[in-house]
């Protein structure tokens, strides 16, 4: 080990990132300030009161409640499919060789590597020409395609370090597949696939270039919150919204770099 | 599970149901493959891919301009249509602001990546990745909302600016012409500092992988050979890290490449790519020329992965 490699950075370096991070988390910070302003009909700054009657506002509004109430639907069930299908491809990619193998990378990657309007209205489209009606079900079709990749991720990762000598243990033992996958692969993987859980679920609840597309008339949260971009009407109840956004969404990220701080590759780091 | 573990694997019968299941699928490693890829393929081949490809074929159609009525006969009139001057403007457009972009964010991740690889450790390692983290996984439209409350002629900005002083540099500065505008918030500036807020923080982790795997006696090697910081910055650290920058550029460059929201909310009436196919397929209710649209982003992010191939940004990823 080097003596300067604890060196300190230049003074202009640690400006510079320093700044760098400023940038990226004061934004976030001032949405924390406007929920509790007393402004309602302008973006006043500085907040000429502060107040907490916002929360009890939004508390009672049923249209955020529905909103809310259908993207934890939408993100769950999404969540479950990407989950399973996820698994399976991340499986037969890293515990077997066969032709191809890049492509299904390629293929899982690109629903996100794609802008997602192009997703979008793909979806749409074909939505339309096999005269399927918006419903619920259309919303998960998009998002779980999308979430995919990041279950795929995160347990790709994993089944790099999962002994392959283990399974063969197992299986040496009397052990049949599914007795070898329940004890044996479920608890080496558990961690990444929650992980990877996680990350589909904010990915999902996030979404909102895709639903869209694809929601018709029904409201997810995004879709919510973008209208009242578009046409703001009670910038109150949405400062209240977004701030919840925030929080909410913090979570699982938190979550998930705990759950795979040791591992070789971290969550979300290829979002 | 290999072959030669297979081959030499001892085959006692396992009774039950489901030991013979897993007993046939493990002599049969074919079928066993299949079940796994199965559902994941048939998902993506027929939802997604069956999609894309349905949307690209209709870029073939056109429009009949009398009844609005999409007319299903080969014909390349629409991607004519989509080389007229109007429309080519937005696709030169959206190209400069995400090239712009992306070298913006660039220069912004760069140094937070170096310090974050070569002076972090420990706790501030920690801090540094969920300081990239948070911001980046943080819900989008709430990342343009707080733009917009930043933006605003009332908001904080104008205030800051005020305090300061400095309310003429900023009146100069929307007076420009192109960059200007009435207000930041429907300014092309105003767009694209939104646009670098949001997905700078893609560019980050990237190069900072890049940085990581740069050996520390290298930049030494090259201090002692007499090499000044600006020199050691151009010959050795500059292209050890810029795998790492074409691959984070993939992502600012292709989200810039397809965003509509985000002019819609914050910038000029002036078009971009996405925001002309959001409109097409809506209210103009003509998917051919959408479908056409769509392929611009397709064809410029497909060479622009081939080109950062050749470069090996992918193993930066």
């Amino acid at each position: 080990m080097r003596s300067d490699k604890s060196a300190s950075a230049p003074f202009g370096l640690k400006i510079a990132a320093a700044g760098g991070l400023l940038f990226l988390h004061l934004p976030l910070l001032l949405i924390f300030l406007y929920a509790f302003t007393t402004e309602e009909k302008s973006y006043q700054f500085p907040p000429p009161g502060l107040t907490l009657k916002w929360f009890a506002v939004t508390w009672e509004r049923a249209d955020v409640w529905q909103a809310l109430w259908l993207s934890v639907r939408v993100a769950s069930i999404s969540t479950m499919i990407a989950l399973v299908l996820g698994t399976l491809c991340a499986a037969a990619v890293s515990q077997t060789r066969f032709f191809g193998r890049e492509t299904i990378s390629l293929l899982v990657i690109l629903p996100i590597a794609l802008p997602g309007i192009i997703t979008g209205i793909a979806l749409r489209s074909a939505f339309s020409l096999a005269d399927i009606p918006f419903s619920f079900w259309t919303i998960v079709l998009g998002h779980a395609t999308f979430c995919i990749v990041v279950v795929y991720n995160n347990a790709v990762a994993r089944f790099r370090r999962v002994s392959g000598s283990l399974i063969e243990a197992s299986m040496d033992l009397g052990a049949n597949g599914f007795q070898t996958f329940r004890y044996i692969i479920l608890p080496n993987i558990g961690t990444a696939l929650l992980a990877g859980g996680m990350l589909a679920f904010a990915l999902s609840f996030d979404e909102v270039i895709v639903t869209t597309f694809t929601g018709g008339q029904q409201s997810t949260l995004p879709i919510w919150m973008l209208q009242e971009l578009i046409r703001p009407r009670q910038r109150p109840v949405t400062n209240v919204v977004a701030m919840v956004v925030v929080i909410v969404t913090f979570l699982p990220i938190l979550g998930a770099y705990y759950l795979t701080r040791d591992g070789d590759q971290i969550a979300g780091s290829g979002k | 599970m290999s072959a030669i573990a297979q081959q030499h694997a001892i085959e006692t019968g396992r009774g039950s149901m489901a030991g013979r299941v897993s007993d046939f699928l493990w002599k049969h490693p074919h079928v066993f493959l299949t079940i796994l890829l199965g559902p994941p393929l048939l998902w993506l081949g027929i939802i997604y891919l069956g999609s894309l490809l349905a949307l690209l074929l209709q870029s073939f159609f056109s429009i009949d301009d009398y009844s609005g009525l999409i007319n299903y006969e080969f014909t390349l009139a629409t991607y004519r249509q989509l080389l007229n001057d109007a429309n080519f403007d937005i696709i030169i457009r959206t190209i400069l602001m995400a090239a712009i972009v992306t070298l913006f964010s660039a220069v912004i991740a760069f140094p937070i990546a170096y310090y974050a690889a070569r002076y972090a450790r420990g706790k501030w390692k920690v801090i540094f990745y969920l300081g990239v983290m948070l911001p980046l996984w943080s819900s989008y439209l709430v990342k343009i909302y707080a733009w917009k409350l930043i933006l605003a002629k009332e908001g904080i900005l104008t205030w800051l600016v005020t305090k300061l002083n400095l309310l003429w540099l900023l009146d100069a500065w929307l007076s420009l012409p192109v960059i200007g505008g009435n207000s930041l918030s429907v300014s092309y500036t105003g767009t694209f500092i939104v646009f670098v807020y949001v997905w700078m923080p893609f560019m980050i982790l990237p190069i900072q992988a890049a940085l990581e795997r740069v050996p520390t006696n290298l930049i030494e090697a090259s201090s002692d050979l007499g090499g000044t910081p600006q020199q050691t910055f151009r010959h050795v650290l500059f292209p050890l890290a810029l795998p790492g920058i074409v691959a984070g550029s993939i992502f600012t460059f292709s989200l810039t490449l397809g965003d509509y929201i985000i002019p819609q909310i914050i910038g000029s009436s002036r078009l971009f790519i996405g925001q002309a196919v959001y409109a097409q397929q809506g209210t103009a209710g003509n998917i051919p020329l959408a479908a056409a649209f769509t392929v611009v982003p397709i064809i410029i992010m497909g060479l622009y992965l081939w080109m950062a191939r050749r470069m090996g940004a992918f193993d930066a990823l």
